[in-house]
């Protein structure tokens, strides 16, 4: 099945798949994501961290209004936290492969690449997200 | 310079009003705060006015009359209110102006807000994928508060109890009626770890307040209730905002905090000189923070306040005393001037069931919204 990402630039192609922020090239602050459009010739792409520690976190009970929310139409609630990569940002994402009753601030996480949802043709429609590091890989 | 007051004050109650438009309701709140004032609209020299979604304030004026006075449309997020109220100050203190009229209204529909990433800056990924939303900030914000200052979830409830207990003596609150806190930690999960009875909702609803120059105010003959600062600022670097697909490690401070340091210092007094607050709680968790982000406590000694019911209107320091945004509901333009409307209610000891006992003459009042936005008040009787 095809597959592609959500949005071009947001996460490298490759065996253990990174975020990619921007480095700032006046200061080194490291953003994520990397920023477009006028803005971008400001920063130079840099691939993140694939591991962090959890920093703080909630869980989706309900499903967001369409638009902007572009999932299934058939909602499971789902985690969200900010992950810390060590040196470099905190960045906001969906949490996978873990209990919600399980979820504490702290917990090292590594990112991970998942289907989301799929567009008309059937082509699977991946985002990032971050799971407990070390567990079911 | 002279000191502006405030002499009238209007509100339409917020909640549901089917049948009325947000705009008909600004004008009801306008109607009434000039009537409050002992004016007619021909008195008042200019306005400042603004909704988020419910159209352009100064439409307005074919109701209120067509007196052709200077009207400046705010439109700035959840400081729109506390905008136009600053901006209104000033045109009095600078002398240009005796009497003028600031207004907000809202009416927004049931339901999150579902904002539109490109009107933030942000990407349509960030949307899509279901990261962009208040709620979750708001859950994780105080998620790592609660974390760091040991609150329990027994003192998020204790909040949105106190909401529902003040809302109840409120006429022009939205939620009526007292819940008890067992029924507010049990409810529904919403975002983790705040349950339905925690948050507030997009409402309806608008507010009006007349401003004047002392020396009008006095003319007047009402009671003297002094605007001693009006604070509007923006957010520094490091801090948690809502809508933040990253945040910095260093970590810094917030938008209140340098809004309600600024009050502090225009007014010339400190926190501890505050008989009442209303303080921005669009859930249960940012009422704790902006207790300690505006200077009424430590971090982490909320546990101990709530516990205590030093927030309670007969407490130490009376914190949304009409039950705030959970017992309001937030339409978004009216909802600082609505903790305005409610300062000055209690300043004249107008409170009825609800009024701080005392005979307070201090109060403060605090708004923060997205991207990172805080206008703070400070009156003085």
């Amino acid at each position: 099945m095809a597959k592609r990402p959500i949005a071009e630039g947001l996460f490298t192609d490759e065996a253990e798949p990174r975020l990619i922020g921007g480095r700032r090239l006046s200061d080194g602050r490291i953003v994520f994501p990397m920023p477009s459009g006028g803005e971008a010739v400001f920063y130079e792409p840099v691939p993140l961290s694939r591991k962090g520690t959890l920093w703080s976190w909630t869980v989706q009970r309900f499903r967001p209004k369409s638009p902007p929310y572009a999932g299934p139409e058939a909602f499971e609630p789902y985690a969200v936290g900010y992950v810390e990569l060590p040196g470099e940002v905190i960045v906001e994402s969906r949490l996978a492969d873990v209990a919600f009753d399980r979820i504490h601030s702290g917990m090292a996480m590594e990112l991970v690449i998942l289907p989301f949802t799929s567009d008309p043709d059937g082509t699977i429609v991946t985002t990032y997200a971050f799971r407990p590091a070390g567990e079911s890989a | 310079m002279s000191d502006v007051c405030i002499i009238g004050i209007g509100i339409h109650p917020f909640g549901r009003t089917e049948g009325m438009t947000g705009m008909d309701m600004g004008v009801a709140a306008a109607r009434a705060a000039v009537a409050d004032a002992g004016l007619d609209w021909n008195a008042v020299q200019f306005a400042f006015g603004g909704s988020d979604a419910s159209g352009n304030a100064d439409t307005m004026i074919r109701l209120l009359g067509l007196t052709g006075i200077q009207f400046i449309n705010v439109k700035n997020g959840c400081a729109t209110g506390g905008s136009a109220l600053f901006a209104a100050s000033s045109a009095i203190r600078s002398g240009e102006y005796d009497v003028g009229l600031a207004v907000g209204f809202d009416k927004h529909p049931r339901g999150a807000f579902d904002p539109i990433p490109a009107d933030w800056g942000l990407p349509e990924w960030y949307g899509e994928t279901g990261l962009m939303l208040t709620t979750q900030f708001f859950a994780m914000k105080i998620r790592r508060y609660m974390d760091q200052f040991g609150i329990s979830p027994v003192t998020l409830g204790r909040v949105a109890e106190k909401s529902f207990r003040n809302g109840a003596l409120a006429e022009h609150a939205w939620r009526r009626e007292p819940v008890d806190l067992e029924t507010i930690l049990n409810a529904q999960m919403v975002s983790d770890p705040l349950t339905k009875f925690m948050f507030c909702s997009p409402a309806e609803g608008a507010v009006a307040l007349v401003l004047a120059s002392e020396k009008k105010a006095r003319e007047l003959g009402g009671p003297v209730i002094r605007l001693k600062a009006a604070a509007m600022r923006t957010r520094p670097a490091g801090s948690f905002e809502v809508f933040s697909p990253m945040l910095d490690i260093a970590r810094g401070g917030s938008a209140t905090n340098i809004a309600s340091a600024a009050a502090f210092e225009k007014a010339g007094i400190g926190p501890e000189d505050i008989h009442v607050a209303q303080l921005q709680d669009t859930e249960a968790g940012a009422e704790i923070m902006h207790m300690a982000e505006n200077g009424f406590c430590k971090d982490g000694e909320q546990e101990a306040w709530l516990a205590e019911g030093r927030t309670e209107i007969g407490g130490k320091l009376p914190v949304n005393t009409d039950g705030g945004c959970i017992a309001c509901g937030e339409p978004i333009g009216a909802s600082g001037l609505r903790q305005v409307y409610e300062n000055v209610v209690q300043l004249r000891g107008a409170g009825g069931r609800r009024q701080v006992p005392g005979n307070p003459r201090t109060a403060y009042s605090h708004v923060y919204g997205a991207p990172g936005v805080s206008a703070v008040t400070i009156l003085e009787r």
